[in-house]
């Protein structure tokens, strides 16, 4: 694979799910738990530009008439054609008759509620989480890594054995066990900051061991032994000169921090341990997506799967231009 | 060697000792406890104290904790609460299915990944590089995101059975092979990530060692490139490959956790989550244990494997 179209492709992708989390409400077509109690799992909307005469005509839609309640079947109305209007209602884009027609561009699920636009609000929480766990992970890491790394001695090897434990142990079970052994009903604001201090304390060993190793090796030098003896302390030492060499061994493991926080959320809210179910996360959405019957019959319940893709095979192509390597040794 | 290999195992058995016991210590620590599940807030209090009694649950976290060790290393895990049966029955079966589940896809994912990866990492031209390419795409689906498109597509064709072990109707003669059709998605599910990471990393290992003086020397020699390939670079190669295994089997197991759920396999992490919702204290701390004799002895295997690959690492 010829690596840099595809890194720029990467890029981009980033770029557009990040700006779709931060502006989502004012792209998002509808409000995240506003329910259309009439379209119980309806499919995507159609934008349609040819009219049944055959003839052009701006974006329209056709609404949708229900055509079995119990399997929740919908077919298209095809009499009618209802307009889009833009920048009305405080959004980029909707439908001009919201109570029949509603602009579903990814469907509804199973309540009857605006997927794409949860698949936007869902964004900001799983994306939110995943990277401000992993910026947890990397002040952790490095702090515990930059000590041990420094000290020396029997700290040194005290909290590389605790860090190492922690490595071989499966990342999935250890949130799991840490999450479910908290009150499992909680308020989402709870959970985030639960779910983001569980991920620290997952991800911080990943990071520490690196940063030790460098520390160390880095001691060694005469710049270090030069600054040391121009009278810098030992913060200033550890913090000014040899921190900033684990400076791309960090950025590197940030950016495979996140995609295992984003698919680690979705998984604990999948199986009911993550956030509240009406709160938009990825993995609460999913949890739509939990029996097989919704699976097969309505597969744009799977939506917030391929966002996830997106944004792990972002970053994975992103790190890999920038590294000429392929780690991946995270877990999931 | 010796050493090195008797610290290792030392390291394996305070693994399986500790997550065992950190399991039940916060299991027990979490607020609630089974009796408290089970019946209710409203429940009557002379049954839930019974309940309490019967299980442990009112004595203090200490001596529980020594009363449960004491037995646990003779493999006596106490009795279940929600299933009313002994761990050690429950966690079997299970473990059974787990393991199956897990080395299946293991083998898979190691009889295709590495070949690959030997073959990407010295050939040039388009056929490695659509494995790449392939590798790439594949390594950003973690197995809940496998299994989910894995079910999907195999719901939507009919192809093969999705969900459970067994189809409910089956015959005693089928049962093999109806067990073999149901393993096809979660197996794939969890093994295909799997071959893609040992794909790349083969081929990275072995891109390395074809670029070695020692290589050139060979080719110099007039050897067979093939055979270059295939006996002297990848005795060298080999190395950083068996170095992962060790972290392998954390990822094997938290792989094997979102797939058993998506596809419902009747696994280790099905039950483990159940009896963590519901406080059954001796079924987590069960659970915990056998997951930590897999995750030791494989940890275990693997550094012992490396000790043999690279005699190096033992110093």
């Amino acid at each position: 694979m010829n690596a840099r179209p595809v890194r720029s492709a990467g890029v981009w992708a980033l770029g557009v799910i990040a700006l779709g989390a931060l502006l989502a409400p004012w792209i998002a077509p509808h409000d995240p738990n506003a329910r259309f109690p009439d379209l119980l799992n309806a499919p995507p909307t159609r934008i349609r530009v040819v009219d049944a005469g055959g003839g052009w005509r701006a974006p329209f839609v056709r609404p949708w008439t229900r055509v079995s309640q119990l399997e929740q079947r919908y077919e298209e109305n095809r009499a009618e054609a209802i307009a889009l209007t833009w920048f009305g209602g405080g959004t980029l884009v909707r439908s001009s008759d919201e109570a029949r027609a509603p602009l579903l561009l990814l469907g509804a699920d199973g309540f009857g509620r605006d997927v794409f636009t949860r698949l936007l609000y869902g964004a900001r929480t799983s994306l939110a989480l995943a990277v401000v766990a992993a910026l947890g992970a990397t002040v952790l890491g490095g702090l515990v890594g930059a000590f041990a790394g420094y000290a020396g001695g029997s700290l040194d090897e005290a909290l590389m054995r605790a860090s190492e434990f922690v490595l071989v142990l499966p990342t999935m079970y250890v949130a799991l066990a840490l999450r479910a052994v908290m009150p499992l009903v909680l308020p989402a604001s709870t959970v985030f900051l639960l779910l983001a201090a569980i991920f620290t304390v997952v991800g911080a060993p990943f990071i520490s061991r690196g940063v030790r190793g460098i520390v160390r090796s880095e001691r060694q030098r005469d710049y270090a032994a030069a600054a040391a003896s121009l009278g810098a302390g030992h913060v200033r030492v550890v913090s000014r000169h040899l921190l900033p060499a684990a400076r791309g061994f960090v950025a590197a493991q940030l950016t495979m921090l996140v995609p295992a926080f984003v698919v680690t959320e979705a998984t604990l809210s999948f199986v009911g341990l993550g956030f509240p179910s009406d709160v938009a996360s990825w993995g609460t959405m999913l949890q739509d997506a939990s029996t097989i019957r919704a699976i097969s019959d309505f597969p744009w319940l799977l939506s917030p799967a391929v966002a996830i893709f997106v944004v792990v095979f972002s970053l994975n192509v992103t790190l890999q231009g920038r590294h000429g390597v392929m780690s991946y040794d995270r877990p999931m | 060697m010796t050493v090195y290999l008797a610290r290792r195992l030392a390291f394996a058995i305070v693994l399986v000792f500790a997550v065992s016991s950190a399991a039940l210590v916060l299991t027990r620590l979490a607020p609630g406890d089974y009796a408290d599940q089970a019946f209710g807030p409203s429940g009557d209090r002379v049954a839930v104290e019974r309940m309490r009694e019967r299980y442990g649950l009112n004595r203090t976290i200490g001596e529980q904790y020594f009363d449960w060790l004491s037995r646990a290393v003779r493999f006596d895990f106490g009795r279940s609460m929600v299933y009313d049966r002994p761990v050690r029955e429950l966690i079997a079966d299970r473990a059974a299915n787990s393991a199956l589940l897990a080395l299946s896809a293991l083998a898979i994912a190691t009889l295709v990944g590495i070949p690959l990866g030997i073959v990407t990492g010295s050939r040039f031209g388009a056929l490695p590089q659509i494995v790449r390419a392939w590798s790439v795409l594949v390594l950003s689906m973690p197995p809940l995101l496998t299994s989910l498109f894995l079910v999907f597509v195999a719901a939507r064709t009919g192809w093969l059975p999705v969900g459970g072990m067994f189809s409910v109707e089956r015959g005693a003669a089928s049962s093999a092979g109806d067990l073999l059709r149901h393993m096809v998605v979660p197996v794939l599910a969890l093994a295909l990530p799997l071959s893609a990471m040992f794909e790349r990393l083969q081929s990275q290992a072995m891109g390395e060692t074809i670029r070695q003086p020692f290589i050139l020397a060979t080719i110099a020699r007039g050897v067979p490139f093939g055979r270059i390939v295939w006996r002297d670079a990848l005795k060298a190669a080999v190395r950083p490959v068996v170095s992962i295994y060790g972290l392998v089997v954390g990822t094997l197991l938290s792989g094997s956790f979102a797939v058993e759920i998506v596809t419902s396999w009747p696994g280790l992490g099905q039950l483990m989550l159940n009896a963590l919702r519901q406080r059954d204290l001796y079924l987590v701390a069960g659970c915990a244990a056998i997951g930590s004799i897999f995750l030791a002895a494989g940890t275990f295997l693997s550094d012992a494997a490396l000790a043999f690959a690279d005699p190096r690492t033992t110093e």
